[in-house]
């Protein structure tokens, strides 16, 4: 068992003790469990799980943030988090929607649009739709 | 003695102003309460980011490379200011206004550039004709966090091009529910975090993924993002609780007002009727005799 806290910058999302933790870091996913040495790493949009004190797995969806381990406690700074019920599908389809137009648009006019705004946006959105589709399957 | 009418109309004007003033009163004690949550959950995230940012410095080599630490000679300033879309709260705007003025009086060595939030210091700089590079209003009085990293990414673009190469932020700090500090706190560059000050002993031989460079590269433009969203979360409390003050105020006023109107209005009233019971009573006398 050891501390995971997830505060976002709106407010802490989540502060409890956990039993295992994997996040989506920038070089890929990792785990971490009980007395892991510590670490500092970056992470990209995807999703966090973590299992509670009674070992049930839960998932949020995350765009981006950090992760910081050290003696037994995680602190995680997330851009945004998300339950996957609190998930607004409609709001990130729109989102996929609007970063697609722009990034077809940017491959017309070349330039002018900020490609790589627009597939961050498309990476997060596509991230949120993915992990509610998961769960409403 | 037409002051009776005169007297009663004052009267039911002060007591409308006074129902207005006191709606706004709970409009903003409400509002403030919201304001102060998100200061309040605003909090952990910085302090949890400044620590991070301390002890990425302890555990990497080397001087740390960021475009954000990059100190430059000053040739042009860039001054944010962040104060409320609407008036009635007090003396909020005057208050972080005049600050504003003498830190551009003791800043007169480089070119000076602002970017406005609130219609108020968008209107007060423009008659002064102090070149304004962009202006964000209508706010609403809600933090609006899409629009703080709007604002937090032009600095930063405008700051790594090289068009200025200082910013700051002119802004009301909300430290408690009746204190509210105005203050000119620099924004870029970022000042280097100290390396060993070894808060808890701070562990160094943190295992760095993917290095610490690129985590560098994404940590920092968070870290100016939380600036920009604890600037503004603490201004628009203050604004919300000056103007809770004010009002509050205003409305004690107005009672006190109506109370001296009303004890003028019954002397009035009552010298009417001696004068009246006068008139009656001199007028038998004058049958009688």
């Amino acid at each position: 068992m050891f501390r995971l806290s997830i505060v976002t910058p709106e407010k802490t999302f989540f502060d409890a003790d956990v039993a295992s933790l994997m996040v989506p870091g920038s070089e890929g996913y990792l785990g971490v469990l009980s007395n892991h040495a510590p670490l500092i790493t970056a992470l990209k949009p995807g999703r966090i799980e973590y299992k509670d004190a009674d070992n049930n797995p839960r998932f949020v969806a995350v765009s981006g943030g950090f992760l910081e381990v050290s003696g037994n406690v995680a602190t995680l700074l997330a851009d945004a988090a998300e339950d996957t019920e609190e998930i607004d599908v409609e709001r990130a389809r729109a989102a996929y929607d609007r970063a697609w137009e722009l990034l077809k648009e940017a491959g017309k006019t070349a330039g002018r649009v900020d490609v790589k705004r627009a597939r961050l946006a498309m990476e997060r959105a596509s991230n949120r739709i993915k992990i509610y589709e998961e769960k409403h399957r | 003695m037409a002051t009776l009418r005169e007297v009663k109309k004052r009267i039911r004007s002060v007591q409308s102003t006074r129902r207005i003033t006191k709606a706004m009163e709970m409009v903003a004690a409400a509002k403030l309460r919201k304001a102060q949550q998100r200061v309040e959950q605003a909090k952990p995230y910085a302090q949890k980011l400044d620590e991070m940012l301390g002890h990425l410095a302890a555990g990497s080599t080397g001087e740390i490379a960021h475009p954000y630490f990059e100190e430059r000679p000053i040739k042009k300033r860039t001054l944010v200011v962040i104060v409320s879309d609407r008036g009635l709260c007090g003396s909020f705007n005057s208050n972080i206004l005049r600050k504003t003025d003498k830190w551009i009086a003791e800043h007169q060595d480089a070119e000076l550039e602002l970017v406005t939030v609130g219609k108020r210091a968008n209107d007060y700089y423009k008659r002064r004709k102090t070149p304004i590079i962009q202006f964000h209003g209508d706010w609403g009085g809600v933090m609006d966090y899409g629009r703080a990293r709007e604002i937090a990414a032009f600095l930063a673009e405008r700051f790594t091009s090289g068009q200025t190469d200082e910013i700051s932020l002119a802004f009301t700090r909300f430290v408690s529910l009746v204190r509210y500090v105005t203050g000119v706190e620099s924004y870029l560059p970022v000042a280097r975090p100290e390396v060993g000050d070894g808060d808890e002993g701070a562990v160094s031989d943190y295992i760095f993924e993917p290095t610490s460079e690129q985590i560098y590269a994404q940590l920092m433009p968070s870290y100016a993002n939380t600036k920009m969203i604890t600037a503004l979360t603490e201004s628009f409390a203050s604004e919300h609780g000056s103007r809770m003050m004010a009002m509050g105020n205003a409305t004690k006023n107005a009672g006190e007002m109506v109370d001296n109107l009303t004890l003028e209005y019954n002397k009035a009233r009552q010298a009417q009727i001696t004068k009246e019971l006068l008139e009656v009573v001199s007028g038998a006398d004058a049958l009688a005799g």
